[in-house]
């Protein structure tokens, strides 16, 4: 009889890396369905097409590079890429938008990098900057107007669908400019008390943003029960974040106020989907405190002092570059020693 | 209950694996059936193995000495069953690694006939309770087996004994029915230990999955009236039952990093050790059988035996129905640190506490797994607080000094990391690699250290040696000068006539380097002088060729000038010195001139016209030098004079030559 060999331990525990990608995808089906209920079929359709050019590419790699490709493709780990992507572009823009960004993430920020686990950027976020830097008009110009808007109403699936694919124009009654994107553009020459009197305000069309939000935000509470997630990251982001917008956009006749900064923009999503992208981010409990809160501080910083209405791809980029650093001088301390090896230790440092 | 109002505290991460502990607690403690043979492995502990005391042919008694300890870290082997001795010889054994160890074959007799040691109790001394320790054979039976009378040798102050049946690997149970049915046997031996020790308390630490092994130990606690043993019901979590873990659950303090329990007053033991402690006191019975688990799906009945050490693992798998078809592995200890065995031949030793044959769909054996994500959910369950997916990341890029940095020697191997990886990476694997490897390299380190510090300490060694045989040579002569001295002073007075030799030798110093001075300006002309023209003229051009060359480089930038100028002022010296030589030559022969005034005045003549082309020869050189003010000038002046007045002297020579040879022909 022949005993097979294996190293300790032997148990293994149920979740593997398909169900952790699943798991997250799942976790962002409120926001979706919060995006397609006020703003139409345009996220649905960004989504799958993200998706299923992110599937051949990641196929066609795994052929050049001799890998199991059905192994790979079920890992889940493009589909999330794509799914975050998706997520993140603006409903009204062509096809080929979705198409180009995950292309991009995957092939050039993932598989040249060597691929699952070796990337050192968030390849969604990398495939937005792209987008954004290559094709600002469709980037910034096709977001949505939200349903609940009187004398407003969503196109069709099927109008949607041709539009989204060229066959028809997209009409400018669809569209619209998000709300950080107005608000930072007027606050300027107006009063809060004269934005708020603008026809979009009045109409609601703000409360569409806010439960997207909040349908993240429930997302990602529930990767934090499921053990997927740790909550060091998402509180970080969203504390700095609060902490600065608090300390310098106290005045909202100057600046966007807090509650947009929190829930008007691209934020909840950041921290709970974008920013815990375990592969580019900081490993130990006390590196994700800090790398999430230099999220939450460039994206302030950007959203107030660059050119970009929002920021969350640029500062997760940004702290991208950092997190090696971070992980470096944030290691913990370790059961039976007095305190933590941060750096080198001293006298490696003769 | 007392126990749940006590404080107790949380080590950080853990995990929750799948417990099965019920399938081997259905019936009770049974005697495994007795083996036909024993193997009895010399090396069940850690530390050096035992030395047989037994030959071949030999009939031993069930208890009975086969081999003794040998070293400070060892424990003596008994014969586990009656019988007759048939060979002593190499055995694979349980290991990790599949060692093989010396073996000692016992061929059962049939009948059991035992050795023991006369019984002791509790008021024995300390020093004979020890020594019936070791002399039993005793290793902590919890899996390291570490012998255990030295635990209780140690010479720091216990205040605590913990008393270790968290028994957190699934699977395991034997810790739990050992408690479960020899409760007091485990409450005396705990008192022995406590005694020696001298602690204050002792805490006992089981997790809340064991109910009846809770009741029972309580109830043998309050039946012993012994106040200061307390019962703690811990939570289940994997793996409190490490010893680093349940000392902090009990006590919230940390065993400092490659420190031991004791250094902060805590010993720590396994409930089985602790019962076969009070075994051999209180009955005199030497450690020849330990409870096992056998447990896992491919085997009929899952249950504990009291097992006889060196029963080959076959014969239990037999007695418990394996179904071999079923079976897929074999792993001794739990599904978590457990290791996979060869083959079912192997014997049980001291540390056996379970054997695990789960079947392929119970425990599925690893397979391709994922690349790393980097999730970091191993982060949040390693009871060390270490960064596993950092580990992993440097094992794999053997990055030894991350690895030191990120202080893999704190891992203790528990795989929680691996348990819950959803990559499926085998990651302790590639911590005990990287350990390996780790140690491999320190090893050689040391090595190399040590071959320098020998070659050093012999370098000194001779140069003592060296330095001893100057000074005894030196004290030698001294004796002798002072010898001669008490002689001489005994003709006369001592000092004056040390003075006198003082000079003595000195003259005679000061004649020696007159001799070799004059064999050396002796030895200096015996270049001729047409040799030492040759000399000159050679280093003059040389130092022309030089300058040459020095020029050309100055133009085109050259950065060999500098070394030019260099070797040019170095060769106008040696032209120098040549020159010098050359004129110095000239004198002897000048002084000599009377012994030769046979000069004809034809050689007269020809030597005044040699000495003027030579003036004017030099004097063009001269002007040439002085025009670009080369330092040769200087020297070319004085040779210029001192050609003048050869000229000079030569020409009164002819003169005078002319003149006695005029007188001549007048006369």
């Amino acid at each position: 009889m022949i005993l097979s060999q294996a190293s300790s331990p032997h148990a293994k525990g149920r979740m593997n890396v398909s169900q952790v990608m699943f798991t997250v995808s799942a976790a962002t089906l409120p926001g979706l369905a919060c995006l397609i209920w006020f703003f139409g079929w345009g996220y649905l359709f960004n989504v799958l097409t993200a998706i299923i050019f992110a599937l051949i590419t990641e196929t066609l790699v795994m052929i050049i590079r001799k890998r199991p490709i059905l192994f790979y493709l079920k890992d889940g780990s493009a589909f999330l890429t794509a799914l975050l992507l998706g997520l993140a572009l603006p409903p009204f823009a062509p096809w080929w938008i979705a198409a180009v960004g995950s292309v991009f993430s995957i092939l050039f920020v993932k598989h040249l990098y060597g691929g699952l686990g070796n990337n050192p950027f968030n390849p969604a976020m990398a495939g937005y900057a792209l987008l954004l830097i290559s094709f600002p008009v469709q980037m910034t110009t096709a977001w949505g107007a939200p349903s609940v808007m009187p004398g407003h109403s969503l196109p069709g699936f099927f109008e949607t669908l041709q539009m989204y694919l060229g066959f028809a124009e997209v009409v400018d009654g669809y569209t619209m400019a998000t709300p950080l994107d107005v608000y930072k553009l007027n606050i300027a020459v107006q009063t809060q008390a004269e934005l708020a009197m603008k026809s979009e305000f009045l109409a609601g069309w703000l409360p569409g943003w806010l439960w997207v939000s909040i349908a993240y935000a429930i997302g990602g509470v529930f990767l934090i029960w499921r053990g997927i997630i740790t909550w060091h990251t998402p509180v970080a982001v969203l504390a700095s974040l609060l902490i600065m917008s608090g300390l310098f956009s106290w005045d909202a006749d100057i600046r966007v106020p807090v509650y947009l900064h929190m829930l008007g923009g691209a934020t909840m999503i950041g921290a709970f989907f974008i920013a815990t992208d375990p592969v580019s981010s900081a490993t130990s409990n006390r590196g994700k405190l800090i790398y999430g809160a230099g999220i939450g501080v460039l994206t302030y910083v950007i959203r107030t002092f660059g050119n970009y209405p929002d920021a969350i791809a640029f500062a997760v980029l940004l702290m991208n570059f950092c997190a090696p650093l971070i992980d470096h001088y944030s290691r913990p301390k370790i059961y039976g020693h007095e305190k933590s090896v941060r750096g080198y230790k001293k006298e490696d440092k003769a | 209950m007392t126990a749940q109002t006590i404080k107790i505290w949380d080590f950080d991460g853990g995990v929750h694996p799948e417990e099965n502990k019920h399938q081997s607690t259905g019936q009770p403690i049974a005697v495994a059936n007795s083996p036909e043979f024993v193997v009895v492995p010399l090396n069940q502990h850690l530390g050096s193995p035992a030395k047989p005391i037994v030959k071949v042919g030999d009939k031993v008694k069930t208890g009975q000495v086969i081999a003794q300890a040998d070293g400070f870290v060892s424990a003596p082997t008994h014969a586990s069953i009656t019988g007759i001795v048939t060979e002593i010889a190499e055995y694979q054994v349980p290991h990790a690694s599949g060692l093989t160890s010396l073996c000692i074959k016992i061929e059962n007799q049939g009948e059991d006939e035992w050795e023991l040691l006369p019984a002791l109790d509790l008021n024995s001394s300390d020093e004979a309770l020890i020594n019936r320790i070791k002399e039993a054979g005793l290793a902590g039976l919890g899996g390291a087996g570490f012998p255990t009378n030295i635990k209780y040798l140690t010479k720091d102050t216990i205040e605590t004994l913990i008393i270790n049946g968290a028994e957190c690997e699934p699977y395991i149970t034997a810790d739990d029915m050992l408690m479960r049915e020899r409760a007091k046997q485990v409450i005396d031996g705990t008192r022995i230990a406590q005694k020696i020790l001298n602690a204050k308390e002792v805490l006992i630490g089981i997790e809340d999955n064991k109910p009846e092994a809770i009741a029972a130990i309580q109830k043998a606690v309050a039946d012993s009236g012994e106040q200061t043993i307390s019962v703690r019901v811990i939570p289940t979590k994997y793996p409190s039952g490490g010893e680093k873990q349940l000392i902090q659950i009990l006590t919230g303090k940390q065993v400092p990093a490659g420190g031991l329990p004791s250094s902060l007053g805590i010993v720590c033991q396994n409930v089985g050790t602790v019962a076969a402690v009070a075994e051999a006191v209180l009955e005199g019975k030497p450690l020849v059988s330990r409870v096992v688990t056998l447990t896992g799906e491919a085997l009929g009945t899952q249950c504990n035996l009291d097992v006889r050490l060196g029963t080959p693992i076959s014969n239990l798998l037999q007695q418990v129905k394996v179904n071999q078809k079923k079976l897929d592995r074999l792993i001794m200890g739990g599904p978590m640190m457990g290791f996979t065995l060869p083959d079912a031949n192997l014997p049980v030793i001291k540390t056996t506490n379970c054997i695990l044959a789960p079947t392929k769909k119970e425990l599925p054996p690893g397979n391709l797994f994922n690349a790393c994500i980097r999730c970091g959910i191993c982060e949040q369950v390693c009871p060390a607080d270490l960064l596993p997916q950092q580990l992993y990341w440097y094992s794999k890029s053997k990055n030894w000094e991350q690895l030191e940095l990120n202080s893999l020697s704190d891992c203790i191997e528990c795989g929680a990391c691996a348990y819950v990886c959803p990559s499926q990476i085998p990651l302790v694997q590639y911590y005990r690699f990287a350990k390996g490897e780790i140690r491999k390299e320190q090893a050689e380190h040391e090595k190399s250290d040590n071959a320098r510090i020998r070659f050093e300490a012999r370098q000194e060694r001779l140069a003592q040696e060296a330095a001893e045989k100057e000074a005894k040579r030196k004290a030698r002569a001294e004796a002798a000068a002072k010898a001669k001295a008490a002689k001489s002073g005994a003709e006369g007075s001592a000092k004056p006539e040390i003075s006198d030799s003082v000079k003595e030798a000195i003259a005679r110093a000061k004649a020696k380097k007159a001799v070799t001075d004059s064999a050396s300006t002796s030895n200096a002309p015996a270049l001729t002088k047409e040799q030492l023209e040759a000399k000159w003229q050679n280093a003059v051009a040389k130092a022309e060729k030089a300058e040459a060359r020095l020029n050309d480089a100055k133009e085109n930038d050259d950065p060999m000038a500098v070394a030019l100028e260099k070797s040019l002022a170095k060769l106008k010296e040696k032209a120098l010195l040549a020159k010098e030589q050359l004129d110095n030559f000239q004198e002897p022969p000048d002084k000599a001139e009377p012994a030769k005034v046979v000069l004809t005045k034809e050689q007269l003549e020809a030597k005044l016209k040699a000495a003027q082309a030579k003036l004017e020869k030099t004097q063009a050189k001269f002007v040439e030098a002085n025009e670009n003010n080369d330092p040769m000038a200087e020297a070319l002046e004085k040779s210029l004079a001192k050609l003048r007045e050869k000229v000079e002297a030569a020409k009164a020579q002819l003169d005078s030559f002319n003149e006695s040879d005029s007188k001549e022909t007048q006369s």
